[in-house]
């Protein structure tokens, strides 16, 4: 049979959140999915990650929308914050670590959209306290090794950890084919 | 047939991340090129949607955020199919739509544009699909609005489309745009898709869909990223 040809991306443009994420805007429609990735708000081994998207002038963008999937096997957590309700345009996502396949460092899967994006991009998030499992990780390695720690969120006290997302410039983050 | 195979994306239809008719594209695609990676467990997975419940009236965006009357503007409905490159249906996607009311203003706080908003009319929405890949929408034609980023800039009619397959590969942000629509010529989001791609973007009216006496009927076939058909089995 003749091959269907995949619909042609769009960018989401500026005015997603009343669709996608219309509880954290404050919009009057229910979302199915927020910034709290599993339901166990108060269990202690529950990490946060936070961070900013920067454009290529260094300005932190306001209209990103960062998706996180990961699953590790046993368990599987899927999260979206939009960059514009907080003053410093930051996301935060609160989960579990995933923990390791078959030897691999753990990682969360990133879905990147943002007015100015006309395709989606991916990255992933690693944890800077794996520094074992990130050294002999194969992904890792193929990426060189000048732009590793772009995919690296910075382990901070209390169970947080920081990861900047740079579009541009010297630390322009590692992007993936998937 | 192997599920670890994921069809490619296919640049001879998508827009290319750089495109600087469309000014925000400049300081905001990355500059080097995505690397290749193995794909893992994390890849050939996604939320689940098959147990998802949307509520009764996420789908008809004539309804579903009533204050005191109807949405003002022409009604519509917008149905197709959602399926993968060889054509097989993609069951249990999720479709969230957003868009402008019928006078090209959204609701979203950051919109400036001078046109009024509807106190009726929220512009947002959401369907799983069925066993056959279907999906449905009522909604109101939305409008035309101008933007800036050039003289006299104005973004044809459309409605944002986001989409939710087996997989986050297959993930899809798109827009659906209307036949004949005069400003699809002059959108540089529109015509930054490769023009092997551009058709595809815009709907077909469906006389058959139509709705008698209430709704004239769309019809947008999405098709996502699959796995590979196999032409040979070593088995």
């Amino acid at each position: 049979m003749t091959k269907k040809l995949q619909t042609p991306s769009q960018t989401i443009g500026p005015y997603f959140a009343y669709s996608l994420t219309p509880q954290q805007y404050a919009y009057d429609f229910t979302s199915w999915t927020d910034g709290e990735m599993t339901e166990a708000l108060l269990d202690e081994k529950l990490i946060t990650i936070t961070g900013q998207v920067f454009d290529g002038e260094g300005q932190a963008i306001d209209d990103a929308v960062v998706e996180v999937w990961q699953n590790d096997g046993k368990q599987q957590f899927f999260g979206r914050y939009g960059t514009g309700t907080d003053a410093e345009n930051r996301f935060f996502f609160k989960t579990f670590k995933p923990a390791s396949v078959n030897g691999a460092a753990p990682f969360l899967s990133v879905i990147l959209f943002m007015r100015g994006q006309l395709v989606h991009s991916y990255t992933r998030i690693y944890f800077s306290d794996e520094s074992e499992k990130n050294a002999q990780d194969e992904a890792l390695a193929q990426v060189p090794a000048t732009r590793r720690s772009t995919l690296v969120a910075q382990h901070q006290e209390g169970g947080v950890y920081t990861f900047n997302i740079h579009m541009q410039g010297e630390q322009e983050t590692v992007f993936f084919d998937v | 047939m192997p599920k670890d195979i994921i069809q490619p994306m296919d640049w001879d239809v998508h827009p290319p991340r750089l495109s600087p008719e469309y000014k925000s594209t400049i300081l905001r695609s990355p500059t080097q090129p995505p690397l290749l990676t193995k794909k893992g467990l994390a890849e050939l997975s996604g939320p689940a949607f098959g147990e998802f419940k949307v509520n009764p009236l996420d789908n008809d965006l004539t309804q579903n955020a009533i204050k005191n009357g109807e949405p003002i503007g022409e009604r519509i409905v917008v149905h197709g199919k959602v399926m993968d490159e060889f054509g097989r249906a993609i069951p249990h996607a999720l479709v969230e739509i957003w868009q402008a009311n019928s006078a090209g203003r959204y609701v979203h706080k950051v919109d400036q544009h001078d046109a009024p908003l509807d106190p009726n009319f929220l512009g947002a929405g959401r369907c799983i699909t069925d066993a056959e890949g279907n999906y449905k929408f009522y909604t109101i034609k939305p409008g035309a609005y101008p933007w800036g980023n050039h003289h006299n800039a104005w973004r044809p009619q459309h409605i944002h489309f986001s989409l939710f397959g087996a997989n986050i590969t297959s993930r899809l942000v798109t827009q659906m745009y209307f036949p004949g629509d005069p400003l699809l010529q002059h959108d540089p989001i529109f015509l930054g898709v490769p023009e092997k791609g551009r058709k595809l973007l815009i709907s077909d009216f469906d006389l058959a869909l139509t709705e008698p006496a209430f709704a004239l009927g769309y019809r947008f076939d999405i098709v996502l990223r699959g796995y590979q058909e196999t032409p040979f089995e070593n088995r």
